[in-house]
């Protein structure tokens, strides 16, 4: 909002500068005065590189009703063409501020302006320049299944694993409900994943889907120690993985049957076979999945309620009595 | 102010007319006459299980209810999940330790002693046919339908309180060290007793906490005849009158044994009194709160 104060401010300014002068108001270049050179598809700069925009990407992505100098608007008021080499960064914020406070809260926005990692990616680095497609469109970088490829363009390593997961079998399925990377960790707003907060918040995500596998293990001691903010204890992934995740029934998962002891041994050192028998997400009113449980959830469904109910009714006819009789007794 | 208030409830023996009561002229009555009713070890075994239970409560209740607003805050109050967990073993071995000792200690008692009367009789902690009567006789005089049963040394409620303590002391204690050391656990118990190991002390404890802080504190201490504490239990001794009272079929049977002299002690002095005032007040301040914190979690 700001940026376009200010360069409404600088054309009137201009203008009336302009017209005091007795020349012409310069209008703004349309697209195809653009396109007059960046149409060329072998329009380069000096330096060699491409300057050719591809008219058809350009009208068919989500901006293609727009202007050129809607985006490049430091050349709204220029009227001396061929511009200089260098303009102004393309403020994709000044339409998407709500999108752009969230990237600024980002792992991503803080590599970029404050650590000078200068690889770290802005706005078209993940949704592209021209060709910017809505993220509904099965065309777009962003588009659900083609999320991990377009991450993965950088993080080239975790999309290795992640390409190995149960997830990711089921995402090149075309299943809508599979996670990619943004369904984790967010589009906008993605944190470093190996602080205490991020670990202990990404159970919520992991239950966003697993609802009642998260209930389970809220019920565990795993599951309350880590609710109380403590990552000493295990939480989702330092079981199932982060990327890699696969079904129990896959001998390479962390959680299969045959590498059980080595994952727990992770932190009990020294459990073995019957260790494992453990239970990480049980359920009392599953008789199936442990009768032992579901009978002394049944006892105690029978004492507890018996307890305070018998010395319930005890201790209120007992203190009636005593208040009729004076409160001796 | 509180103190004022629990002092003007101190139990005193008031001085009843002699001639009224033919049956107290062989009792001095004309000073307030104290019964021994708990020696120092069974005064002090209840103060280590009143702190033991408080410190287990407050430090296990944040895992219980991980849920509550008040979980983070008040195992913070103990330097956190860590610090709350070491209190937590710690007040769990000296609970272990001290019910252990009792245990010992009974045994010792009966068969090296040879004492009698410990496990049956009218002094004895065992259920006997007297307490199904007992209570009948209770409930009889609850509704108006009868006089108060005469009881005995340990009424009905007392033993089941004692009970409760014992097994849930060995139930959970039992469950607790499984989850203390659930490696070594799995040398001889399958994992998934482990799951039933942390259902049990969580349904146990839910319980225990429920139980002690509710209808041991109304019985013992809140209702009516003993509000706002007993304090025989701090200060070992009971008054006469009270005891006639509230246990008529014991006084009958020390008077026919002729063992109200025998048992006679001096009132308890103001010191103690101060500091079994002081310990009651705290152990039904912590105890209720406690409760209070369980209600609100449960109303969430």
């Amino acid at each position: 909002m700001g940026t376009r104060f200010g360069l409404f401010v600088a054309a009137a300014c201009l203008a009336t500068a302009t017209a005091a002068a007795g020349q012409s108001t310069p209008k703004p270049p349309a697209n195809d005065d653009c396109l007059a050179c960046h149409g060329d598809a072998t329009a380069k700069r000096d330096d060699g590189r491409s300057i050719a925009v591809d008219a058809k990407f350009f009208e068919a992505s989500t901006h293609g009703p727009m202007a050129c100098v809607d985006c490049h608007a430091d050349l709204a008021t220029l009227n001396e063409f061929p511009h200089a080499g260098k303009l102004a960064k393309v403020e994709c914020g000044s339409c998407h501020d709500a999108i752009k406070s969230k990237y600024r809260d980002s792992i991503h926005a803080y590599a970029k302006e404050k650590a000078g990692l200068v690889v770290a990616p802005a706005c078209a680095d993940c949704h592209g320049k021209h060709d910017v497609k809505p993220h509904t469109d099965p065309a777009s970088r962003v588009y659900h299944t083609r999320v991990p490829e377009t991450c993965g363009s950088c993080h080239a390593g975790i999309k290795e694993h992640f390409d190995t997961s149960v997830h990711a079998v089921a995402l090149r399925k075309g299943d809508s409900r599979a996670p990619a990377c943004a369904d984790c960790h967010t589009a906008h707003t993605i944190q470093r994943a190996d602080t205490d907060k991020w670990r202990l918040e990404v159970t919520a995500e992991c239950g966003s889907c697993h609802a009642q596998v998260v209930d389970s293990f809220r019920s565990t001691f795993h599951g309350k120690v880590t609710e109380l903010g403590f990552t000493r204890v295990a939480s989702c992934a330092d079981c199932h993985g982060g990327h890699d995740i696969r079904r129990a029934s896959d001998p390479a998962s962390t959680v299969s049957k045959a590498q059980l002891v080595k994952t727990c041994g992770k932190c009990h050192q020294g459990a073995n076979e019957q260790f494992v028998k453990y239970d990480p997400h049980p359920n009392p009113r599953d008789y199936k999945r442990s009768a032992v449980l579901w009978w002394a959830n049944r006892f105690y469904w029978v004492l507890i309620p018996g307890c305070f109910g018998f010395f319930g009714l005890h201790s209120a006819l007992w203190y009636w009595r005593s208040k009729k009789d004076g409160g001796r007794s | 102010m509180t103190l004022a208030v629990l002092d003007s409830r101190l139990p005193r023996v008031e001085t009843p007319p002699a001639a009224k009561d033919a049956g107290r002229q062989d009792i001095a009555v004309d000073h307030p006459v104290y019964l021994a009713r708990f020696g120092r070890a069974t005064r002090w075994l209840h103060v280590v299980i009143m702190v033991t239970f408080l410190g287990l409560s407050a430090t296990g209740m944040p895992l219980l209810f991980s849920e509550a607003p008040w979980a983070r805050p008040l195992a913070g109050l103990f330097g956190g999940f860590r610090g709350a967990g070491l209190v937590h073993r710690f007040f769990g071995a000296a609970l272990l330790g001290a019910v252990a000792w009792h245990v010992m200690n009974v045994c010792y008692r009966a068969f090296v002693r040879g004492e009698r009367g410990l496990f049956w009789g009218p002094t004895s902690m065992v259920p006997q046919p007297r307490d199904a009567a007992d209570l009948y006789g209770h409930v009889k005089w609850f509704l108006g339908f009868g006089a108060r049963p005469r009881f005995e040394h340990f009424a009905y409620w007392e033993k089941f309180d004692y009970w409760a303590v014992l097994w849930g002391t060995g139930l959970m204690g039992a469950a607790g060290l499984v989850l203390w050391f659930p490696v070594a656990a799995s040398r001889i118990l399958p994992g998934w007793m482990f799951n039933v190991a942390l259902f049990v002390h969580g349904a146990e404890a839910a319980l225990a906490i429920g139980f002690i802080f509710v209808v041991h504190f109304f019985n013992g201490h809140l209702r009516p005849g003993k509000f706002p504490m007993d304090l025989v239990i701090f200060t070992g001794s009971v008054a006469v009158d009270e005891l006639r009272h509230e246990r008529a079929g014991e006084f009958e049977r020390l008077r026919a044994a002729g063992a109200i002299e025998t048992l006679s002690t001096a009132a308890p002095k103001p010191a103690l009194l101060r500091r079994a005032r002081l310990a009651g007040t705290a152990g039904l301040v912590l105890g209720l709160g406690l409760v209070a914190l369980i209600l609100y979690a449960i109303a969430q």
